[in-house]
């Protein structure tokens, strides 16, 4: 088992290169942030050479990067072009944020998907089964800025029951939290369901039932930790693109988390926080992946052996 | 309790099935399953439930503990009496939802065919014979494992205090099979139902399992439901049969009179077609015997027969010399292997034109390894391979590939090993065309018709897809498509054990037909004895990857030498209630063939006992240098 994190973690460390080196030579091909600095105007060429100068601009590539991973190491990702913050404080201020509204709305995502998921499986074909396979369909559908904008208009200015951005207090939190798990369910419920038809029809579930056992014993003792394996990789791939999606949420509902945060860095091209926040967000997901794998050994002890 | 009364009791029934009918709706109306079944089981009395697949034996299996209400089946009428403690009948047709939980488990138990998933795979043997304890009986979770271990030594488990914190991917499937009859009789059930409860197991455990069954029900006073289409283990098991054919009982009698005098016309084909181990016994070649289809309700013989001299012993076809082949399993963190399966181990053997050479031997052998090697499935470790006198290892890509022409193969399972996107005269065709034999498309459809009218089908056959057929029939075009390219070999891997016995029966007929026709060679690797004795000219014995025995068929069945041979003929449950039950009781596992790397298995020394007929030495002192 050590062995097996210490792989995993030196796979780590490539995958962390090889996004930050991605990242930091992409966004040096987007525009000069010199120039957004000063902001246009009267503005001379030496004045552009200073401020490159003043940012360590006027260096080669590699050698900034180099510099960026060596400050890495020591944990420190440099300052701000803006105003001169601290990276490490703009990320250790925007994680909670960001770590709170994702495994939220994952957690409400399984609290949800799992017993709808079950039921459409032991309902196959009849209307129960149907109304949820619809139900899913239609969230598929939404788009995720479409979806948030709806509940912006439903629940604050028509209701008028939740303030429709910020982060101010428990209520600010709801929205975008269940629009993210709105998203994250409707994917999750058609896989439950999938991986539940697949283990009912197998003879231990006859031979559980055989037992006398209840209805929901053998559905949530016997059935479900066989169908987890489907769910647990697919929330590990999922988390992914559930950071993705949280920069669009995060956006509509002005939300200050990590999104918000690498979408303003990309506006402002300003490197040293855009290469601070996709390097820590890249180390999540690699980290989610690592659970995911760990998790296969808890829920399966076939795996466990190999 | 008074004499009368105890008499009452005893006459009685248990369980009552009347008039049990059972549908499953499908796309194009409803499938009767089971229609007007009736019968009634004694305490302490084993009824063997008999038929072929789809005769309806298993739904009504499950259909007696309502079971079939998860399978999309409909009990449409009868009801199902079951009278636990001789007193008022419960219909559990009608039983409430709860009523019948209380049955199920506690009452009545029921084993599965497939023991290999009848076990939830992610929980313990413990936990999961816990959990009916401590459901029914209220045991806590202390005391529910000390009776779990208590069971799990009643099916005679060594080990059972570590057995209960293992998991089932652990165990074999002889030993999976105890933990399933001790989860069943871990609350003393009046009933217990069992499904075919060793067709998936090797003979030997089949042997031990079936012992135990009948032990523990002796010991606990259980009845059982015996579900199987092996007359064998019906003469064996059983006290009354049941006869089921398509979804109805045709008929019941007492053990004894089914075999004497069977009533039903079913029946007696069911009988005629059942391979009985001895039938040939005194008799030096194999026998083609007529056998009896069911021709519209009626029993009629079809074929003759006819002595199997086909051998010509002249010079072999095939020479395997020392043939040796092994897997590398099991890796270290840094790719070193640190296990080999030794699947075959220093096999020789010849096959000669016109004979048959079965390969018998339980899972593990290496029977398959062989054959597979023989078709260059898989490279040979070491050993040479003649064929016609050449050696394969010398032979160019071009001569290889004649090989493949000459050495052809049919597999155990005709419903996989049909592509079911190409008709069935493609498939027929491809070998055809793949070795170049005829470029004539006229020609060569000529030729598929052909091969299907000597295969028993008719041309038109050759237009549809193999799921218009059954599964007998796709073995036939099987082995159509075996002798498209006029091979001198057929290897003939279990290729009629997933067969029903009257399918079996006219495929194996069908097969000794064409050998005479054509002089083809078969090697045939089965583990069913009574199938060897009728079609071999010659057998090998395997074990553990070793030929243990070799000689001709009369003299392995006849004056079988090495004790394995023995075990393996004792315990093929033989169709005939009115002999004696074998004394010789079989213990122990099958073991397996993987070893660390660097402890090389020691090669048994054979020895000629008579003309033809060589015995591995068993106090080889070799052995004890391993």
């Amino acid at each position: 088992m050590a062995g097996f994190i210490l792989k995993r973690l030196l796979q780590a460390v490539f995958v962390v290169l090889a996004v930050t080196l991605i990242v930091s030579f992409a966004i040096r091909l987007s525009g000069d942030p010199a120039i957004m600095l000063m902001g246009g105007g009267n503005v001379t060429e030496q004045d552009l050479q200073n401020i490159r100068q003043a940012l360590g601009l006027d260096r080669p590539f590699y050698v900034q990067y180099l510099a960026f991973l060596e400050g890495m190491v020591r944990g420190d990702f440099g300052k701000s072009f803006m105003g001169g913050t601290s990276v490490s404080m703009l990320i250790a201020n925007a994680l909670p944020a960001t770590l709170l509204l994702a495994f939220a709305s994952l957690l409400a995502s399984i609290v949800l998907s799992v017993p709808l998921g079950v039921y459409a499986a032991v309902n196959r074909g009849r209307w129960p089964d149907q109304v949820i396979r619809i139900l899913s369909l239609v969230g598929l559908s939404f788009p995720n800025f479409w979806l948030a904008i709806m509940m912006v208009l439903l629940f604050s200015i028509v209701l008028g029951l939740l303030p429709p951005s910020g982060m101010e207090g428990p209520e600010s939190f709801v929205m975008p939290a269940l629009t993210m798990a709105i998203i994250l369910t409707a994917t999750n419920v058609r896989l439950v369901r999938t991986s539940m038809l697949e283990t009912l029809s197998q003879q231990y579930i006859m031979v559980a039932r055989s037992k006398g056992l209840r209805d929901r014993v053998v559905l949530y003792k016997h059935a479900l930790r066989n169908s987890a394996i489907p769910l647990v990789t697919y929330i590990g791939l999922q988390f992914g693109g559930l950071i993705g999606g949280i920069v669009i949420i995060e956006r509509v509902f002005n939300w200050p988390g990590m999104g918000t945060l690498a979408f303003d860095a990309i506006s402002n091209r300003d490197y040293p926080v855009l290469q601070g926040t996709i390097t820590v967000l890249a180390l999540f997901i690699v980290l989610i992946n690592l659970l995911v794998d760990i998790a296969y050994g808890l829920i399966d002890p076939r795996i466990r052996t190999e | 309790m008074s004499d009368t009364a105890n008499r009452r009791s005893q006459d009685q029934a248990l369980l009552s099935v009347r008039s049990l009918s059972v549908e499953f709706g499908t796309g194009n109306g409803a499938f009767k399953a089971v229609r007007d079944v009736s019968f009634d089981v004694r305490p302490g009395r084993t009824l063997a439930v008999v038929g072929e697949s789809g005769s309806g034996k298993s739904v009504t299996s499950l259909a007696i503990m309502r079971l079939t209400d998860y399978t999309g089946g409909r009990i449409t009428g009868g009801q199902v009496l079951f009278r636990p403690d001789g007193g008022e009948a419960i219909d559990l047709v009608k039983a409430s939802d709860s009523r019948l939980r209380e049955i199920r488990g506690n009452d009545i138990a029921m084993i599965f065919q497939e023991p290999m998933t009848s076990l939830n795979p992610v929980f313990t043997i413990g936990n999961q014979i816990s959990e009916t304890l401590i459901l029914h009986q209220g045991l806590n979770g202390r005391d529910a494992r000390l009776r779990a271990k208590e069971l799990l030594q009643k099916v005679r488990l060594p080990d059972a205090d570590k057995l209960l914190d293992r998991y089932p991917h652990q165990l074999s499937g002889g030993m999976r099979q105890r933990v399933m009859i001790a989860m069943a009789l871990a609350c003393n059930p009046k009933l217990l139902i069992a499904d075919e409860p060793t067709t998936a197991l090797d003979v030997t455990i089949q042997a031990q399992i079936l012992n135990i069954i009948r032990d523990l029900q002796q010991e606990m006073g259980t009845a059982v439901i015996f579900i199987t289409h092996d007359m064998g283990v019906v003469a064996e098991m059983a006290d009354d049969v049941v006869v089921m054919w398509k979804g109805e009982k045709v008929e019941q009698a007492p053990v004894r009179d089914i075999f004497a005098a069977p009533q039903h016309p079913y029946t007696r084909a069911l009988l005629s077609a059942v391979p009985r181990l001895g039938s040939l016994t005194g008799q030096p070649l194999p026998k083609r015997t007529p056998v009896m289809v069911m021709d519209g309700g009626v029993a009629k013989a079809v074929g003759d027969t006819h002595e199997q001299n086909t051998a010509d012993y002249t010079k072999p076809i095939l020479q395997v010399d020392k043939l040796t082949t092994r897997f590398d399993v099991g890796k270290t963190f840094f790719g070193r292997v640190t296990h080999r399966v030794h699947a075959v181990e220093a096999v020789s053997f010849d096959i000669y034109p016109g004979e048959t050479l079965a390969l018998v031997g339980e899972s593990g052998s290496g029977k398959s390894t062989i054959g597979r090697t023989l078709q260059q499935l898989v490279e040979p470790t070491g050993g040479t391979v003649r064929f016609d006198g050449r050696d394969m290892a010398a032979m160019s890509q071009g001569e290889r590939r004649r090989l493949r022409q000459e050495i052809q193969y049919i597999f155990q399972d005709p419903f996989a090993s049909l592509d079911p996107r190409h008709t069935v005269g493609y498939s027929i065709a491809e070998p055809i065309i793949v070795h170049g034999l005829i470029n004539d498309r006229k020609e060569r459809e000529r030729r598929v018709h052909e091969l299907l009218e000597q295969v028993g089908l008719q041309p038109q056959h050759a237009r549809r897809y193999p799921h218009e057929f059954s599964g007998g029939q796709r073995q036939r075009i099987c082995i159509a498509r075996a002798l498209a390219s006029n091979p001198k070999l057929v290897i003939a891997d279990e290729s009629v054990s997933a067969l029903d016995v009257s399918i079996q029966a006219q495929i194996v007929n069908l097969l000794m037909e064409l050998q005479e026709r054509k002089r083809l060679s078969y090697l045939f690797i089965t583990h069913d004895m009574a199938v060897v004795e009728k079609v071999s000219h010659r057998v090998a014995v395997m074990y553990l990857g070793q030929i243990v025995e070799l000689g001709s068929r009369q003299a392995i069945f006849e004056n079988p030498q090495h004790s394995y041979t023995r075990k393996l003929l004792s315990a093929v449950p033989i169709a005939d209630p009115q002999r004696e039950r074998a004394k010789t009781r079989i213990e122990g596992e099958i073991p397996s063939p993987v070893r660390p790397v660097g402890q090389e298995p020691a090669i048994h020394r054979m020895r000629e006992v008579e003309p033809g007929h060589w015995v591995a030495i068993e106090s080889d002192p070799l052995r004890g240098a391993a």
